[in-house]
C-alpha cells in the first residue's frame, strides 16, 4: 500500500515536472572559450529572463554536417540549434537538412529601426545561415622558442619553413585552410587558388606542398587542442581560431604570440535543424531571436575576440568583461592585423568539401 | 499370464504407451530449457545477430541511384558505356527530368556524395548542376546546357560511373576495402598512390601481432609470481595488476598522453637526468610507439589474468620431482612447468589478440597518422564521411579475417588446449 502511493505521487510529480511550461533545448556549439563567451552573452541572460527554457550544451559541432546526416536518415533529430561555419551552412541547406528562415521575421531589428537583413547584409550568405561572428583561422608560436637571432615568424607561410623554425606544428584535420595555404605559400596568387585547387594538379600541389611537413605536424580535431598543445609547448608553431589564441595570450597569460598574416576570415553563425516539433521550434526562435539582437551579440565581444557579424552591433564592442582591455585590436578586422587576409570562399567550399575531404583524409591515412 | 504383445506395448499407468510418454517428457524438459534461455537467445538475436546480418546487407546495397534519378536509368540502358563517347540527347533529357525532382526535394546531393565514393568530384558537380537546373531552357537541347553548366557532364567517366552503379545491388563497396575498383573492362586494382585499406589491415595486423607478444613478454613474469608467491603477497600483487584495469580507458590512455609527450614526465626526466638534451627529446606519441605502448598496458591484465588461473592449476611438485630427479632450475622450469603453463599462452593471447585488433579508441587518441588502425577508417566512414557502406565492406573483412586467422590458431594450436583456468 504505501510503496504503490510512493509510486503514484512520484509519477505525479514527475508529470509536473514535464509539463508543458518547462522546455529543455539543445545548443551544438564548439566548446572552450567560444562556447563560454556563448553562454555568458546569450543563454545566461536568457535563462534568467525565462526559467521555463533549460539550455544543455553539447559540443559536436566541428562533426555536425555528419551528424545531422546521420540523425537524418535515422529520422530523430535531437539537436535545436547548430553553431556551424558558413560554408556548413550553405551544404546543410542544400541537403535539406537545415531550415530555411526569413531573417526579418525571424531576427529582432536593429535599434534604430534597420531591418535585420540589411543590418547583417552581407553575411546572410544562404538562406539558413543565421550570422553570429566573424572569425580567423591564424598561427599561434612559441615566443620562447623562436631560434636566437631570428626574427619571429608573422604569416602563414612560415609554418612551411622548417628550417627557419624547426619544431613541431599543429593543423586542422581537414582541408579546408590547410589547401589554401599551401597554395599561396608555393607560390600560387591569391586569386587564383581556388580555381587551381578545382584542378587535379593544383590538388597534387598543394599535397606536395604539406607533404614536406607531414611528418612534423600533430593533426587536431578539436579547436580547444591546438592551444592546449601551444600552452604545453609540445609544439612550435599551430593554427587555431583566433579568440582561442586570445584567451591563452590574454587571459592565461601563457608565451605565445600570434601570426597575423594570411589569416583565414570565415563566419560563423546558427543553423535551426529541419524538421523540428512546433513546440521546441517556437522556443528556440525566441531563443535566436534574442541572442542575435544587437547588444547580445555586442556583448559576445566583452569575453572573446571574435567580431560580431551585424553593424549596428560594431559600436557597442567595448572591454573585455574581466581583464578590462580594450578588444578592438585584437579583433581579425583591425587594420593592423587585416593587412593580409584570406578571405574564405564558403561557397565554394560548400561545393568542393566532399570531394576535397575524401581527398584530404585518404592522404592523411598513407 | 503376459503375452509378447503385451510385453511390447508398455503403457504407463494411464495407459499412454511408454515411448510417447518419455518422447513428451524430454520434450517437455527441451522447451523448459528453451524457455529458460529464451530471454538471452532473443537478446543475442537483436543486438547481435540483426545488426551483423544489417552490416552486411549494408555492404552491397545501392538503392540511391535508381531511386533519384530512375529515369535517366532506364535511358542508360540503351547506351554502350564502351564506345568512349557520351549519352545521346534522350539521356540528358530524362537527367533533366529526374533532376528537376530530385533538387526540388534535395536529394540530388545525396546522390553526388554517395557516388563521390566511387569518383571524387561527383559530389560538386550535382550541387553545382542542382543550383542551375531551375534556369535551363527547355527549348535548347539539354546535353549543350548540361555541359555549359559543368563540363564534367560532357565526360565519358562521369556516365559510366552512373551506369555501373545503377543496379540496386553492387560489389563495389568490396572493391573498395580491398583498393580495387569497377571499370568497363571489370575490377581492377587501383593506382599506387590511392592504395590504403590493404595496407592498413596489414598495419592493423603486425601491430597486434607486436603488442600481443609484448603484452606476452610483460606478462608471462608477473602471472608466474602471482602464482607462486604466498596468497597474501599475491593478492597485494593481484590488486596491482586489477587497480588499472578498473580504471577508465579514457583515464589511462589521457595518462599515457601526459607521460610520453615531447614535454611529457618521461622526457623530462630523461633531460633531468642527461641522458638527453633538450633538442633531441624523443618522439614517442602520436606515432606507432605511442600505440604499441599504450595498448600494451591497456591490454596486459588480458594476457596476465588467464596465464595466472592456468598456472594457479600447475602443482609445484611437478617441478619439484623434476628438481629431485637431477634437473636445474631451466631445465625444470623449461621441460616441465613451461609446458603445462601453454594453455594460458593460448588463451591471454587470442584473448589480447583479438582484442587489439578490433580497438580504436586508444590509436585514435595517440596514434597520430602512422599509429591508427583499421578500425579507425571504419570509425571515421560511420560517424565524418557517412560512407556506411564502405564501413560494413571493411568490418565485414576483419570480421572474415578474425575469423580464418581463428580457424588457422585452431589448426596450429588447437582450441581445446586454450584453457581460461
Amino acid at each position: 500500500m504505501k510503496l504503490k502511493t510512493l509510486i503514484l505521487a512520484g509519477t505525479a510529480l514527475a508529470f509536473t515536472g514535464s509539463s508543458a511550461l518547462a522546455i529543455d533545448l539543445t545548443l551544438v556549439s564548439w566548446g572552450g572559450a567560444y562556447q563560454a563567451s556563448q553562454k555568458n552573452a546569450y543563454t545566461d541572460p536568457y535563462m534568467a529572463e525565462n526559467p521555463d527554457v533549460t539550455v544543455i550544451w553539447d559540443e559536436s559541432s566541428p562533426e555536425a554536417v555528419a551528424k545531422l546526416r546521420a540523425m537524418n536518415e535515422a529520422g530523430n533529430i535531437t539537436w535545436d540549434l547548430v553553431d556551424v561555419e558558413a560554408a556548413d551552412a550553405i551544404r546543410l541547406c542544400d541537403e535539406g537538412l537545415a531550415m530555411e528562415v526569413d531573417h526579418d521575421q525571424l531576427l529582432a531589428a536593429a535599434p534604430d529601426g534597420t531591418s535585420a537583413s540589411d543590418d547583417f547584409g552581407d553575411m546572410i550568405v544562404s538562406d539558413c545561415f543565421i550570422p553570429q561572428i566573424v572569425f580567423s583561422t591564424t598561427f599561434g608560436y612559441r615566443t620562447d622558442k623562436v631560434p636566437d637571432g631570428v626574427e619571429p615568424p608573422t604569416s602563414a607561410c612560415d609554418v612551411f619553413d622548417l628550417e627557419k623554425y624547426p619544431g613541431k606544428r599543429a593543423l586542422n584535420k581537414q582541408p579546408i585552410a590547410n589547401m589554401e595555404w599551401a597554395l599561396l605559400c608555393d607560390g600560387v596568387p591569391y586569386e587564383d587558388v581556388y580555381s587551381t585547387l578545382e584542378t587535379e594538379e593544383g590538388v597534387a600541389r598543394a599535397f606536395a606542398k604539406l607533404d614536406t611537413i607531414k611528418d612534423e605536424t600533430i593533426w587536431w580535431s578539436a579547436s580547444a587542442e591546438p592551444v592546449q598543445l601551444l600552452a604545453d609547448g609540445e609544439i612550435f608553431m599551430g593554427s587555431a581560431y583566433n579568440g582561442r589564441l586570445f584567451s591563452l595570450i590574454e587571459e592565461q597569460k601563457q608565451p605565445v604570440g600570434m601570426a597575423w598574416d594570411w589569416q583565414m576570415f570565415d563566419l560563423d553563425g546558427w543553423i535551426i535543424p529541419a524538421g523540428l516539433p512546433e513546440d521546441r521550434l517556437a522556443a528556440v526562435s525566441k531563443l535566436v531571436n534574442y541572442a542575435t539582437d544587437t547588444q547580445r551579440l555586442a556583448d559576445q565581444a566583452k569575453f572573446i575576440s571574435y567580431g560580431p557579424a551585424r553593424a549596428s552591433s560594431a559600436p557597442l564592442v567595448s572591454t573585455h568583461e574581466t581583464l578590462g582591455i580594450e578588444m578592438a585590436p585584437h579583433m581579425p578586422t583591425d587594420p593592423n592585423n587585416a593587412e593580409n587576409t584570406f578571405v574564405n570562399n564558403y561557397e565554394w567550399w560548400a561545393d568542393y568539401r566532399d570531394d576535397l575531404d575524401a581527398q584530404f583524409q585518404a592522404w592523411l591515412a598513407k | 499370464m503376459t503375452t509378447p504383445e503385451t510385453a511390447e506395448a508398455l503403457t504407463t499407468q494411464d495407459g499412454k504407451p511408454l515411448k510417447a510418454a518419455l518422447r513428451s517428457a524430454l520434450r517437455r524438459e527441451k522447451l523448459r530449457a528453451l524457455m529458460l534461455i529464451a530471454p538471452l537467445l532473443f537478446f543475442v538475436v537483436v543486438t547481435f545477430v540483426a545488426p551483423i546480418v544489417d552490416m552486411l546487407f549494408r555492404s552491397v546495397e545501392n538503392g540511391i541511384v535508381s531511386e533519384t534519378l530512375p529515369k535517366t536509368v532506364v535511358a542508360l540502358q540503351e547506351w554502350d558505356q564502351s564506345t568512349g563517347e557520351t549519352p545521346g540527347e534522350p539521356v540528358y533529357v530524362a537527367l533533366y527530368e529526374d533532376l528537376v525532382v530530385a533538387v526540388d526535394e534535395k536529394t540530388h546531393t545525396r546522390l553526388g556524395s554517395r557516388l563521390n565514393y566511387e569518383q571524387s568530384g561527383i559530389s560538386s558537380l550535382f550541387r553545382k548542376t542542382g543550383r542551375r537546373i531551375k534556369r535551363m531552357d527547355e527549348d535548347t537541347p539539354f546535353k549543350e546546357q548540361f555541359i555549359a553548366a559543368d563540363k564534367k557532364w560532357g565526360e565519358v567517366e562521369v556516365w559510366q560511373v552512373l551506369k555501373q552503379y545503377s543496379p540496386t545491388i553492387t560489389p563495389g563497396y568490396y572493391l573498395n576495402a580491398v583498393d580495387a575498383e569497377l571499370t568497363p573492362e571489370g575490377a581492377r586494382m587501383k593506382d599506387e598512390d590511392d592504395r590504403i585499406y590493404m595496407f592498413l589491415f596489414g598495419r592493423t595486423l603486425f601491430l597486434s601481432i607486436v603488442i600481443t607478444v609484448s603484452c606476452l613478454i610483460l606478462g608471462y613474469p608477473i602471472a608466474f609470481l602471482l602464482a607462486s608467491l604466498p596468497l597474501r603477497t599475491s593478492n597485494l600483487l593481484m590488486i596491482l595488476v586489477l587497480l588499472p584495469f578498473w580504471t577508465s580507458l579514457l583515464v589511462r590512455t589521457s595518462a599515457w598522453k601526459v607521460l610520453l609527450q615531447q614535454q611529457g614526465v618521461i622526457n623530462d626526466f630523461l633531460v633531468w637526468t642527461r641522458l638527453i638534451d633538450d633538442a633531441g627529446r624523443l618522439v614517442m606519441i602520436n606515432n606507432q610507439t605511442g600505440t604499441i605502448i599504450a595498448m600494451t598496458h591497456i591490454l596486459l591484465p588480458f594476457m596476465i589474468l588467464p596465464l595466472y588461473s592456468v598456472m594457479k592449476t600447475i602443482s609445484p611438485s611437478y617441478v619439484r620431482a623434476a628438481k629431485s630427479l637431477g634437473a636445474n632450475d631451466w631445465t625444470a622450469f623449461w621441460r616441465v612447468y613451461f609446458p603445462q603453463s601453454v594453455p594460458g599462452i593460448g588463451a591471454g593471447a587470442i584473448l589480447v589478440f583479438i582484442l587489439s585488433i578490433g580497438y580504436y579508441i586508444t590509436p585514435e587518441l595517440v596514434g597520430g597518422t602512422s599509429g591508427i588502425f583499421i578500425s579507425n577508417r571504419i570509425a571515421y566512414h560511420i560517424s565524418s564521411s557517412l560512407n556506411w557502406g564502405l564501413a560494413a565492406a571493411l568490418g565485414t573483412l576483419l570480421l572474415v579475417a578474425v575469423l580464418l586467422l581463428f580457424v588457422v590458431y585452431d589448426k596450429i594450436v588447437g582450441i581445446d588446449n586454450v584453457k581460461l583456468g
